[in-house]
């Protein structure tokens, strides 16, 4: 594994120029004619993806992340826009003259050829030595802990082992950037997760690029560098995972990624940053918010910062009075859902630690809180 | 109490009988309409005797000796028709599967029915219409030669050209469909994934879309060796004296000699030649990759 690393990458090292992003889009636009009419599968999108990021695209279906993925391998070519692989405009490139590789969703591994032949496939294209060969392949199959399964045609092995199949035939190449459509889908949820780990890993130890395309949030969040929430052809929102999960720009982005509670109000009055925004018929709070006095704004909180207490809380903390209607036990965790004043609800998860205060029985009357920063107004 | 031991029993039995029984009419179909004609064909072609006298049965191996001593010529002949037919079906009928399954689009189905389209003619009739339009001074020939544009002894018919085309023409179907069947549940990903490991169109062809075909290129080949080869139809319209199969001999021996060993011997012989041929052929292309990849 250690060899992984130290390996000269001359392919990469030619094109790194210094500050060159790994993959710029820019601009770019799709439009399919289907059924005789335009479906505008995406819509200007800008985007910069640095040398041995984990940048994952994240969307429902649809969004038009896969669409972005394949003008990236060159499996689509854009209506409009350029995309620069380092720096080089390769926008009308083949596929096959492109420096990425790319992992399938469905493995598309050749059923005919061992899991050797499937691996050095690329490098035979490229008609490497073949000790070479034999030395990358063994390298890339113990990249992937599947030494031994040489001989052996993909079709005997497992979900999870035709999937490192597919990792290691494309990471051989040592592209200069690798793209992942949705790699684990298939895969059961365990082994989903101990592959999130392990592609993590795997992309340390190379560091090479990586674009990951998933509808997955907590794939994204748990594996990325950064993330572009994807919707209707357009990034929503391009950022960290925190800042993504912690400032969602957007109502979509808001809702796509984790659970978060939505809060209609009117601004009552402000002082600096913090406003101060009347619920009709439930109270009023404290939230982050630039919104001038008599805007109406939609509140966005996310449950595990919102407190539940029996009596009112102390404080500068915002708050409500509210109803519970509903307790869902989860082990680790319970989940609280709250009725306020205004008849809208609000999601509440508490971790069931040991000295938690005890929990609430459905019909209980409770106080929901929560720090004024932790509520912030979405635009629109 | 007992009676439910009983019923129960009952019920066990007869689900341990229900597969059997759910396979007997099939294995009696077989027996019926093939293991009795082979027996009998067998049986046939060890016997002496004429259909005046009636036939006995002397274990006379002779039948097969003279047969192959007097037909040696049309059994070979019959294999290479049949085998250069295959060649051609292959040629023509792989890129026509091919274009059907990756272009064909919303239309793949009509483009199968007018593939299909020349079924709906009898098999004989189709060839005779052949051999009238392409007969010395027929619609095609004549009107070319009656323009100059043809010597005037020039002729397509009478010829092995002419016996191979119509074989081929005749059994194309065969060859398109099992092709056409592979390519079309082919995943599209592995011929992207060709294309995104570094391989060009002709590479990606050859060493991915063309090997996971084989296994329709195989039972294509199979459809049409073995009637090609045993034809006499195509050989009989469209050939002369010197094209003769083994086929026509068969039917002749049977139908117009009645020397049933003689023409049991021969059909013995080219039924063991061409399941030579056909195991070989498999042989060769990988009997396991051809079944794994057709059992997914």
């Amino acid at each position: 594994m250690a060899t992984a690393t130290e390996e000269p990458r001359t392919r990469h090292d030619a094109g790194a120029r210094a500050g060159t992003p790994a993959i710029s889009l820019e601009q770019i636009s799709k439009a399919y004619r289907s059924g005789g009419e335009d479906v505008q599968a995406v819509r200007g999108i800008d985007l910069r993806i640095e040398q041995g990021e984990f940048f994952s695209l994240l969307g429902p279906s649809g969004c038009g992340k896969t669409t972005t993925m394949r003008m990236v391998a060159g499996f689509e070519s854009p209506t409009s826009g350029t995309v620069r692989l380092h720096g080089d405009d390769v926008t009308g490139v083949a596929p096959h003259r492109r420096d990425v590789n790319m992992v399938f969703q469905s493995y598309a591994l050749f059923p005919h050829m061992t899991v050797f032949d499937n691996v050095a496939f690329g490098l035979r294209r490229k008609r490497e030595a073949s000790g070479e060969i034999r030395r990358k392949v063994a390298e890339a199959l113990e990249l992937v802990e599947l030494n031994g399964r040489e001989r052996t045609k993909p079709g005997r092995l497992s979900g999870g082992q035709q999937q490192r199949v597919a990792l290691a035939r494309a990471l051989v190449n040592r592209p200069s950037a690798l793209l992942l459509d949705e790699p684990l889908g298939a895969l059961d949820l365990k082994l989903r997760q101990a592959m999130q780990m392990e592609l993590k890993r795997i992309q340390r130890d190379v560091g090479i690029t990586f674009v990951y395309v998933t509808h997955d949030q907590g794939e994204a969040l748990t594996m990325s560098d950064r993330i572009a929430v994807m919707n209707g052809g357009r990034v929503e929102q391009l950022g960290t995972p925190a800042e993504v999960y912690e400032r969602p720009a957007t109502r979509f982005t808001a809702g796509f990624i984790g659970t978060s509670n939505l809060l209609s109000g009117t601004v009552a009055g402000r002082s600096g940053e913090v406003a101060t925004v009347r619920i009709e018929g439930a109270g009023e709070v404290r939230a982050s918010c630039d919104a001038p006095a008599g805007a109406r704004v939609d509140l966005t909180v996310r449950p595990e910062k919102i407190a539940m207490e029996a009596e009112e809380p102390a404080g500068d903390r915002a708050r409500l009075a509210g109803t519970v209607t509903e307790v869902v036990y989860l082990g680790s965790a319970t989940h609280y859902t709250v009725r306020l004043g205004d008849g809208s609800e609000v999601v509440v998860f508490r971790q069931n630690a040991s000295d938690a205060a005890s929990a609430a029985e459905r019909g209980e009357t409770v106080w929901v809180s929560w720090r004024p920063e932790h509520a912030y107004a979405l635009p629109g | 109490m007992t009676m439910a031991a009983t019923r129960e029993g009952k019920r066990g039995r007869t689900a341990r009988l229900a597969p059997y029984a759910l396979v007997l009419p099939g294995w009696l179909w077989l027996a019926l309409f093939f293991v009795a004609p082979i027996a009998s064909v067998i049986s046939m072609s060890l016997m002496t005797g004429g259909l005046a006298a009636g036939y006995t049965f002397t274990f006379e191996i002779g039948n097969y000796a003279r047969a192959v001593e007097l037909y040696w010529e049309q059994i070979l002949r019959s294999l290479l028709y049949g085998g250069l037919a295959t060649l051609l079906c292959v040629a023509i009928g792989y890129p026509v599967a091919y274009w059907i399954a990756f272009k064909g689009g919303a239309y793949k189905s009509t483009y199968l029915l007018l593939v299909l389209l020349p079924f709906f003619v009898s098999f004989v009739l189709r060839t005779i219409s052949w051999g009238f339009i392409l007969s010395d001074n027929g619609v095609v020939l004549g009107t070319l030669k009656s323009l100059g544009l043809l010597p005037g002894d020039f002729g397509v018919l009478n010829s092995a050209t002419a016996v191979v085309f119509g074989l081929a023409y005749n059994f194309l179907p065969f060859m398109v469909l099992p092709i056409y069947a592979v390519l079309e549940r082919m995943d599209h990903g592995v011929v992207e994934a060709a294309h995104d490991l570094y391989a060009g169109r002709v590479q990606a062809f050859v060493r991915v879309v063309l090997p996971m075909s084989l296994p329709g290129v195989f039972a294509g080949v199979i459809m049409v060796f073995i009637p090609t080869s045993a034809d006499y139809v195509n050989a009989t319209v469209l050939g002369g004296a010197d094209n003769t199969m083994i086929g026509k001999v068969i039917q002749t021996q049977y139908l117009v000699n009645n020397a049933y060993p003689l023409a049991a011997a021969i059909t013995f012989i080219l039924m063991a030649a061409l399941l030579i041929g056909i195991f070989s052929y498999a042989k060769a292309l990988g009997t396991e990759q051809v079944m794994e990849v057709q059992a997914r």
